[in-house]
């Protein structure tokens, strides 16, 4: 029972400058589920993805079955009984489960005979792990949960017996979630060996039989699930207690500054993702919008910032309305006193091949303080930069520097400070702490509750719970595309958990 | 994520890597010349004295290269935007019927200084207006700019040959050309330029047209570093995400862009029609809209290294002229060759080198080259 | 009878003018495919019609012509691939760079070697690709309609014509049929697909392209070996273009591509067939405006005022691996 189906010894890799992983030293056991847990950018991909012979280690040794073995490329791991379930699929949309199935274990030259011998392959698996999906379907009309279930199929079709899931739950919704532990559970019981690697806490202690914590690049600890708390392992995976609380006064709630009536919102597909929400934010107030990753946070704020255009529904910025189904202008908003920090600063924030003080702007460069007639007033802008590097303690403090070459949280403050500095009367900030070094987080709160202070409408959205709980004057929770449910800053993790995994919005529909 | 390019200091990204790209393109085509039986280092040097051995010769690589300014920023600018604007062969003809109308016009009517404004403006409109549709089916309805521009240019051809042959052609004459511009659109020529410097000029084409690209140039540059619609632009080149969130309107700074491109890619007809042949003739344009695209490449989409990108390929092509006389063997296609294999190094291979330059940059001093910053995931 | 017979010859030379759009559309349906966009088309044709030309001439034999064709086709599908494969490079600037490369150096080494002006010297006999008459194809001339079209239109063509068009339903198999096919689709779909599934990228599209050389050779080596007895310089004339406008229009498809190459060829055997003709009504149409027929059919499609033309997704896009 207790043999290792892998054991990794001294594995070390970096990218560059960045050590992605350092010295790790893992053991799995057969027939187990072990969880990987850690931040987003402790490594934990990385690993995996030597494992998948994907990257190559520096240094550091495989085992897999007690054998040391080469992995160099994903066939020597897929031939060793190494399966993965990525993150992102890599499926091929618009061929059928069958022909994603099949890819790269097609057997033969002609497709013929592998296709058939696929198809009652494929009737075996789905009788033995009830992982039912219909062959000839194109994968593009598949829902996420199924599309998924086509990446676990494509592994056992392979003949996988250790198989690797990267945050399989970030796009699914909890009962799909729910079904895929299941599976996970069957797969164990066939005597399979599952590594999962997540950053959430509840589902290490849902499913696992081990874990282990990453923290920046090295694994720091390995515990029985069933003697560990979520406590201990959250202690571990940050190192030290981050403050949670930001030392901050009672709200002092003023007049609305922003009323959000039945916005519905869709993707580029058509799928509805933010579905009949309203709410208000105050002057003087942090409203935090916690959610799971993919609950329609993003279109919402996207929606309400003028980027994306709404289905129907109204907001209204200072009594004035916003023509979020027509031509919302993210410029007129602006002039407007709205200001926005995208989630995605690399692409959306920032232009990274930009000189900081050209990033300083973006968005505000039809500012007369920017302008001389149709031309830009290089001066000015520079100096405008300055005094934001000083103010907002950006490093290196260089004006003319590629915003490429500053760092995480430093790109962060270049943004805050562009949207913070124009004096907005609201401000939407999308996950302000993401790849954000520890430092820089405290600022960035201390700032965000400053604002707040200074009589300005804060929307938070975070998928970070701490970061929402410990900022927000009221928070409300998304799942599914609606708003289920509203809290105070005093509610529990446990509490929001439970809404943010969509039980009480099911009880109340039942 | 790639792999993270070491960073080198700015004169090495700017000058050496070009300069090793642009050497390798010339070094292989040295093979060829080798390969049809000549010396390419006599070639070489032909090639130089036929460009610059005397004023006549300046006046003729200028005059080459003015082309070349005008159908580089063309595409230069475009290239700042994102987009890959292939057409400025079909611009720059077809602009040929905007200098056409008003020299056939005004020819009698206006002096020269009145009528290269218009023409100016003329060749500018149609050359923008040829751009627009390609611009405005990418900006609304996704359509690939690269393969519409390509289309656009076999349409032009197609409407300029029927405007010659059918429309334009005077009666009397059999050649597929307009009548011959009286000197109220004829262009002054600059050769009292090289005259001044010491040089004798017994009749070149270079013209005032020259002068026009040199002023398009700064213009570029301060379109596209200076003013507040080149910043739009360049952030759209980018990161389209990013224009979208600073209230960028995509679809307006395409056509716009491309407008301003077609348009310098129009003025080129200035230059040959106004300038030197004095009226419009089948194929007038004979591959400069295509000479801009590695003329953009090598300058780096910066006029500043567009206008010697451009002063080089002029040279090549008088060089060539005059190659062709000495080396029966090599004909002007020799630059058709060239043009092939700059692009060809300077552009789809640009970095083929980099990671070589920086091996040795990193031996040569380990402490001075840093690493990029990696980017988070 | 006279209309019948007019048709007739105005589709034979359809068929004719037709075959190397075909041979270069489906030449750039396996790299375009594969998610590599090929501008290069035309280059690779009029290299591949070059090197035909001249090994044939020198050798006499119209099948070392073809070889040679084929060789120098898929030497420059390599240099576009090492460009936009192994070095990730821009693939439209590499497409540029090769149409440029072979326009410049089949001009410079014809003359260099043949002293013609560029042409090469003419071919006669086995130096040729001569046409074939089908079996039974005299004896039918003498029944009606159908007969005649067997005699006059199916049979007398060189092998390269009905290569070109048994190449369709064989691409066809290739790609839907067969594990080569598949995978050339998933590449061009999604790369990261293959790569996961333990499949090289690289060579995977190195094979695309290898396909495209080979076919674009052979386009090459029907216009100079076969439809015509030598080269000229600029032979091409633009052939390439007009085989991706047709590539476009039958939306990356085997049996439509072969329809749209018929149809471009069509517009061009009647523009010359009807040249400076009045029609009834219409009065005479220019030249000038069936040859440009083609393109503007592409940019109609293009703008999805009649269908909408998707491109293979990672089309364009190099593979770089993600992290």
């Amino acid at each position: 029972m207790a043999d290792a189906a892998i054991e990794l010894v001294g594995i070390s890799k970096s990218f560059g400058p960045v050590k992605a992983n350092r010295d790790i030293h893992l053991e799995v056991r057969r027939g187990t589920i072990h969880g990987i847990i850690g931040e987003n950018g402790a490594g934990k991909s990385t690993l995996m993805s030597i494992l998948y012979g994907f990257y190559q280690a520096d240094s550091g040794e495989i085992r897999v079955g007690g054998k040391p073995v080469p992995i160099r490329t994903p066939n020597d791991a897929i031939a060793l009984g190494i399966g993965m379930v990525h993150q992102h699929f890599m499926l091929v949309e618009n061929f059928t489960v069958l022909e994603n199935i099949i890819l790269g274990a097609e057997g033969e030259a002609l497709l013929g005979r592998s296709i058939a011998k696929a198809r009652s392959e494929l009737a075996r698996l789905e009788r033995e792990y009830g992982l039912e999906v219909d062959p000839d379907a194109l994968i593009e009309d598949l829902p996420v949960g199924l599309q998924q279930r086509v990446e676990i199929l494509k592994a056992l079709y392979r003949g996988a017996d250790i198989l690797i899931l990267d945050e399989p739950t970030g796009v699914l919704t909890p009962s799909e979630a729910d079904h895929l532990f299941r599976i996970l559970n069957q797969l164990k019981d066939q005597g399979k060996t599952v590594v999962l690697i997540t950053h959430k806490l509840r589902e290490i202690m849902a499913i696992t039989d081990t874990v282990s914590v990453m923290r920046q690049g090295t694994i720091v600890a390995t515990r029985e699930t069933s003697e560990t708390t979520v406590e201990e392992l959250a202690e571990l995976m940050v190192g030290r207690r981050v403050l949670l609380r930001v030392e901050k006064e009672p709200a002092r709630a003023g007049a609305i500054k922003l009323e959000v009536k039945n916005l519905t919102v869709k993707d580029g597909r058509g799928v509805t993702m933010v579905d009949d929400v309203s709410f208000i934010v105050q002057a003087g107030e942090i409203v935090g919008i916690a959610g799971v990753a993919g609950n329609g946070q993003s279109e919402l704020i996207e929606a309400i910032a003028g980027i994306r255009r709404a289905e129907f529904g109204t907001v209204v910025l200072d009594d004035k309305p916003i023509d979020v189904t027509g031509r919302a202008d993210p410029a007129e908003l602006r002039e407007r006193g709205l200001a926005h920090v995208p989630e995605d600063r690399h692409h959306v924030g920032l232009v990274l091949a930009f000189a900081e003080n050209e990033n300083s702007i973006l968005g505000y460069h039809y500012e007369s303080l920017y302008l001389k007639g149709p031309f830009l007033n290089i001066d000015a802008i520079v100096a405008d930069a300055e005094d934001k590097i000083e103010k907002y303690d950006i490093r290196p403090p260089n004006a003319r520097l590629r915003t490429a070459n500053f760092s995480g949280g430093n790109q962060q403050k270049i943004v805050l400070a562009r949207e913070m500095e124009q004096d907005p009367g609201v401000l939407i900030v999308g996950q302000p702490t993401r790849g954000v070094d520890v430092g820089a987080i405290e600022f960035i709160h201390k700032r965000l509750i400053a604002m707040r202070d200074a009589g300005k409408a804060v929307l938070l959205i975070s998928v970070e719970l701490d970061e929402i709980r410990s900022l927000s004057d009221r928070i409300l929770v998304m799942f599914d595309g609606r708003v289920v449910g509203e809290r105070g800053p005093e509610a529990t993790e446990g509490e929001l958990g439970l809404l943010m995994a969509g039980v009480e919005a099911k009880e109340a529909a039942e | 994520m790639s792999v993270p390019y070491a960073k080198l200091p700015r004169w090495a990204d700017y000058g050496l890597i070009p300069f090793i790209n642009l050497l390798v393109a010339f070094i292989v085509a040295g093979l060829v010349v080798l390969l049809v039986g000549e010396n390419p280092f006599r070639a070489a040097a032909i090639l130089i004295e036929g460009a610059f051995g005397g004023g006549q010769n300046i006046a003729y690589t200028l005059y080459y290269a003015t082309n070349f300014i005008f159908t580089g920023l063309a595409v230069a600018v475009a290239f700042h935007c994102g987009l890959f604007n292939i057409g400025g062969e079909g611009q720059a003809y077809i602009a040929g019927l905007g200098v056409a109308m008003v020299g056939l016009t005004f020819d009698t009517v206006l002096p020269w200084w009145l009528n290269f404004p218009l023409a100016i403006l003329g060749a500018a409109l149609v050359g923008a207006l040829w751009a627009l549709i390609p611009a405005y089916l990418q900006a609304k309805r996704g359509s690939h700019i690269v393969i519409t521009t390509i289309m656009f240019n076999f349409i032009a051809a197609s409407i300029m040959v029927y405007m010659l042959v059918d429309v334009l052609k005077p009666l009397t004459s059999m050649a597929p050309q307009t009548r011959t511009f009286q000197p109220g659109a004829q262009l002054p020529k600059l050769n009292w330029m090289l005259e001044a410097v010491g040089f004798s000029v017994r009749s070149g084409p270079l013209n005032v047209s020259f002068l026009l690209a040199l002023v398009m140039a700064f213009l570029v540059w301060l379109l596209i570093w200076r003013t507040k619609l080149g910043y739009e632009i360049r952030t759209m080149g980018f990161s389209p995400k990013a224009a979208r969130y600073a209230g960028i309107k995509e679809a307006r700074i395409i056509v716009i862009t491309m407008m301003i491109s077609g348009a310098l890619a129009g003025m080129m007809a200035l230059n040959p029609i106004m300038g030197d042949q004095h009226r419009v003739q089948l194929d007038f344009v004979t591959g400069a809209g295509f000479v801009g695209i590695a003329v953009a490449l090598m300058g780096r989409s910066h006029p500043a290294g567009i206008v010697p990108a451009a002063i080089l390929f002029g040279m090549l092509y008088q060089g060539g002229a005059e190659l062709a006389f000495e080396m029966p063997n090599i004909s002007r296609d020799m630059i058709v060759i060239i043009q092939g294999l700059v692009i060809l190094f300077a552009g789809a291979l640009e970095h083929m080198f980099r990671p070589w330059v920086q091996t040795v940059f990193a031996s040569l001093s380990p402490q001075t080259v840093g690493m990029a910053k990696e980017q988070g995931v | 009878m006279e209309v019948f017979n007019v048709l007739l010859q105005l589709l034979d030379a359809t068929i004719r003018v037709s075959v190397p759009l075909l041979l270069a559309c489906l030449a750039g349906l396996y790299s375009e495919r594969s998610g590599i966009f090929d501008i290069g088309l035309e280059g690779k044709m009029l290299g591949g019609a070059f090197a035909g030309g001249a090994a044939a001439a020198v050798t006499g034999s119209a099948w070392l012509g073809l070889g040679a064709a084929v060789a120098v086709a898929v030497g420059l599908a390599l240099v576009h691939g090492f460009a936009s494969i192994t070095h990730r490079g821009n693939q439209i600037v590499s497409g540029v760079a090769i149409n440029f490369i072979a326009a410049g150096s089949t001009i410079i080494l014809g003359q260099a070697w043949f002293r013609q002006g560029g042409r090469t010297p003419s071919l006669s006999g086995a130096g040729r690709f001569e046409a074939i008459t089908l079996p039974g194809a005299e004896a039918a001339r003498d029944i009606p309609v159908i007969g005649v079209i067997y005699a006059e239109l199916i049979s007398g063509h060189s092998i390269l014509v009905y290569f070109a068009f048994l190449m369709v339903p064989f691409t066809w198999w290739v790609l839907f049929r067969t594990r080569f096919g598949l995978r050339l689709r998933a590449v061009g779909e999604n790369p990261a697909a293959v790569d996961t599934a333990g499949i090289s990228v690289a060579w995977l599209r190195y094979r695309a392209v290898i396909c495209t050389g080979v076919l674009t050779g052979l386009a090459g080596a029907y216009l100079s070996v076969a439809q015509n007895a030598g080269f000229v310089k600029d032979m091409t004339a633009g052939k390439g273009f007009i085989a991706l406008a047709a590539l476009i229009f039958a939306k990356w498809k085997p049996v439509p591509a072969m329809f749209a190459c018929l149809l471009f060829g069509f517009l061009e055997a009647a523009s010359i067939r009807f040249q400076g003709q009045a029609w009834p009504m219409i009065g005479k149409v220019p030249v000038q405006f069936m040859q440009a027929l083609p393109y503007v059919l592409t940019v109609v499609l293009l703008a999805g005022f009649i269908g909408k033309a998707i491109p293979p997704r990672a089309g364009g896009v190099p593979y770089v691996k993600e992290r």
